[in-house]
């Protein structure tokens, strides 16, 4: 079993932002930047909220648009980035269909889950939860299996 | 303050000169920590002695506080001004994106000066200020349609706030509010007729950055403590179910929630207006504040028929709260919850103070009764208790000011019994009309004696209901010591910009852990010191620009109508405003201690 962020009922959203403090607040400072999870409003509050977060797909579309293998399909599903590798060309920015690869404009490289629910843990009305899901595929299945 | 902090960087904005800049005032931060504190002082500076509110001598000044973006809760912009409807100190708080878009922004406080001679926008970001032309926005019908146009226009959904005025504040209404994120205002004071004078119909602020933190761990574990208390906590958790309306029907019972024009502290229809049947009945979401657990933000969803058009229906989303039920249902003897909220809703498309609109509707209402103003007046309207429709109409009316007494209306209810009479039910403290409790002498006090004339500087309703339930006599004296030592804690948490909500979360422990783990050193004395010197600093403006305790007036009508921990004559309240008075002010203590 492997775990990924999911959201559960968007409609239970306030809007509050716990969450994306909370995966800034994971790096060790207080703010905004750096959060790899999006909350806003669908089109004006009184229609209530989108939450946009990373679904570890089992063929990530944005591992396939890097042109250095920074990111990498993590082995069951999901993506891992190494930043060393990455040049900041945002390809995976425009691939991701929900718009969950957010940009961390001061290192000009992609912001990735890394699945760990630390966010989940601060919403106040179970939008979001962690949850185990069966893997997709293993390794030897893996389409951008590195060599 | 940590050396990477942005919180020192104030934006300056000339809107004659379309040109803005950034000052590092660190000590002005350090001395004043922030929000109302750091807003004052401002306000020294920029305002000169006498300035026409509606001149571009008046600044508008935005500032948020040390905590923001960092603990939940931290969520408020104070807003610095003269007022246009009391001619006196203006100050303002909004909750909504407003705090954490400015602090995510870069910036702890913006200074906008002068005025510009065509309509505008301004688009703050981090690093830079677009001066937008809004010549097609303005005089457009609803102000949340000028929402709805920036929104679109606009980049940073999720990360961002839209500040912008109504056709109330266009046309320079003296209580015209400022709304933001549709649901939220600057509600009180006129802001959004300054903003109207310097032709400036909206702010969209958008930012996200990092802040820094002094110790890591004591930053974790004191958000913790916060976040854990802040949602479930009972006192929390009754914001969150209800919202503020779960006063309205408490406040019945003991004959405190002002009627017709306090005519009388019980509403006979209170039940239906109750924050129970309209959540049963019309509770269609719950929204937050960014960065605030607690959503206390209650939206009816309101459905209504066209009445000549067959299953022709619309929707209609809006916020309600205790004191717009207050001012807009028992006040004016409206149990007709679907008239009262269509009546809130065109006050909310108009741009206009709730509260204010309500205790001007009503004072015209009563006035027409007793004959003192006639349909002549009214361009032909009949104003009464109990019916929504012509209400609806003159709130058009304040705005589109078709006659003299529409005009005199659209500033307010103290101007307009100046003129027409009737000013012993005329519902003004300071100018400022009254909010939503009748509760004895000491609300009454607090309402006058208080730098915004707001409840929620002093919390005198607070007093007398805890006099009704101990059955103790309230003294002057007592009375106007309470008073003052909460609204100088008060000035704190303000400066802080926590929401007052949750004042029990933030105690002095509490705000001490949170501001040294983020690099802040204050003691609990300094706190208290800080408090006082603010609250000094506002009588002292308000006492250049001409504000006199003594020639304070107590509506007649509230010594007439029986309050719970009543009854109490003019003679107390003038006791109680004349001690506070010389208790805010022989405590000149100064410099505060850091």
């Amino acid at each position: 079993m492997v775990k990924r962020l999911s959201v559960v009922d968007v409609d239970r959203c306030v809007g509050c932002q716990a969450c994306m403090f909370a995966c800034a607040r994971r790096l060790g400072h207080g703010g905004l930047d750096g959060a790899c999870i999006h909350v806003r409003s669908a089109g004006g509050i009184r229609k209530g909220f989108v939450v946009i977060v990373c679904r570890a797909c089992p063929d990530p579309p944005c591992a396939r648009v890097c042109p250095t293998d920074a990111l990498r399909p993590r082995e069951e599903r999901g993506v891992r980035l190494k930043a060393d590798l990455c040049i900041g060309c945002g390809n995976c920015v425009q691939a991701c269909p929900f718009g969950a690869v957010l940009w961390d404009r001061e290192q000009n490289k992609p912001q990735i889950c890394v699945y760990c629910g630390y966010c989940a843990s601060y919403c106040p009305y179970e939008v979001i939860a962690l949850e185990e899901v069966e893997p997709i595929r293993t390794t030897e299945e893996m389409p951008h299996a590195a060599p | 303050m940590l050396p990477h902090d942005p919180l020192c960087r104030v934006l300056y904005v000339d809107l004659a000169r379309r040109r803005s800049w950034v000052e590092e005032r660190t000590d002005l931060f350090a001395e004043t920590l922030g929000g109302a504190g750091v807003g004052i002082r401002l306000l020294d500076e920029e305002c000169p002695p006498g300035a026409d509110p509606l001149g571009p001598e008046n600044p508008i000044i935005l500032t948020v506080g040390p905590l923001v973006g960092l603990f939940p809760v931290a969520s408020k912009t104070v807003a610095m001004f003269k007022s246009p409807h009391t001619g006196n100190l203006g100050e303002s708080h909004a909750g909504g994106r407003s705090a954490v878009a400015l602090r995510m922004a870069g910036y702890g406080a913006a200074v906008i000066r002068g005025a510009s001679p065509t309509p505008i926008y301004l688009v703050i970001e981090e690093g830079q200020v677009h001066f937008r032309d809004a010549a097609a926005l303005w005089g457009m019908h609803s102000s949340y349609t000028a929402g709805s146009v920036l929104r679109k226009r606009e980049s940073g959904s999720g990360m961002r706030s839209i500040m912008r005025i109504g056709r109330a504040g266009e046309r320079l209404v003296s209580y015209a509010c400022v709304i933001t994120e549709t649901y939220r205002h600057f509600g009180r004071l006129g802001f959004g007729a300054v903003w109207g004078s310097k032709r400036l119909k909206a702010i969209v602020v958008s930012g996200k950055r990092s802040l820094p933190v002094a110790d890591r761990r004591a930053y974790r574990q004191t958000y913790d403590r916060i976040f854990q208390a802040a949602t479930q906590s009972e006192l929390m958790k009754k914001y969150h179910d209800l919202g503020t309306a779960m006063n309205v029907e408490p406040l019945n019972s003991i004959g405190g929630l002002p009627t017709r024009n306090l005519q009388s502290g019980q509403f006979e229809g209170a039940a239906a207006i109750s924050g129970e049947r309209l959540a049963e009945d019309y509770l269609g979401r719950r929204v937050a504040c960014a960065h605030c657990p607690v959503a206390c933000i209650h939206l009816a969803a309101l459905r209504l028929p066209y009445p000549n058009d067959p299953y022709f229906y619309k929707t209609v989303m809006l916020g309600y709260d205790h004191e717009p039920i207050y001012a807009t249902g028992s006040l004016l003897g409206l149990d007709d919850v679907p008239g009262m909220l269509q009546l809130m809703d065109e006050i909310e498309v108009q741009g206009l103070d709730v509260m204010s609109a309500g205790v001007a509707l009503a004072w015209a209402t009563e006035a027409q009764e007793r004959g003192i103003i006639t349909p002549q007046e009214t361009d032909g309207l009949v104003l009464s208790f109990g019916q929504a429709q012509p209400y609806i109409e003159a709130v058009r009316r304040i705005v589109s000011q078709p006659t003299d007494f529409y005009r005199a209306l659209a500033q307010g209810v103290e101007h307009a019994a100046s003129l027409y009479g009737g000013v012993e039910f005329a519902l003004a403290f300071g100018g400022n009309e009254m909010p939503g409790y009748h509760t004895g002498p000491a609300c009454h006090v607090g309402y006058l004696t208080a730098a915004r004339h707001s409840h929620l500087d002093s919390a005198g309703y607070s007093l007398d209901q805890q006099a009704v339930q101990t059955g103790a006599d309230l003294i002057p004296k007592d009375v106007a010591d309470a008073l003052l030592a909460e609204e100088r804690w008060r000035q704190v948490l303000t400066s802080l910009v926590i929401c007052l909500f949750a004042r029990s979360v933030y105690s002095p422990e509490v705000v001490l852990q949170a501001l040294s783990s983020t690099g802040h050193n204050w003691s609990e004395d300094g706190l208290d010191k800080l408090g006082a010197d603010i609250l000094r600093r506002k009588y002292k403006f308000k006492q250049r620009e001409g504000f006199s305790a003594a020639e304070l007036r107590v509506p007649q009508r509230i010594l007439e109508t029986s309050a719970p921990a009543g009854p109490f004559d003019e003679a107390f309240i003038r006791e109680a405003i004349a001690r506070y008075e010389t208790q805010v002010k022989s405590h000149h203590s100064g410099e505060s201690k850091r």
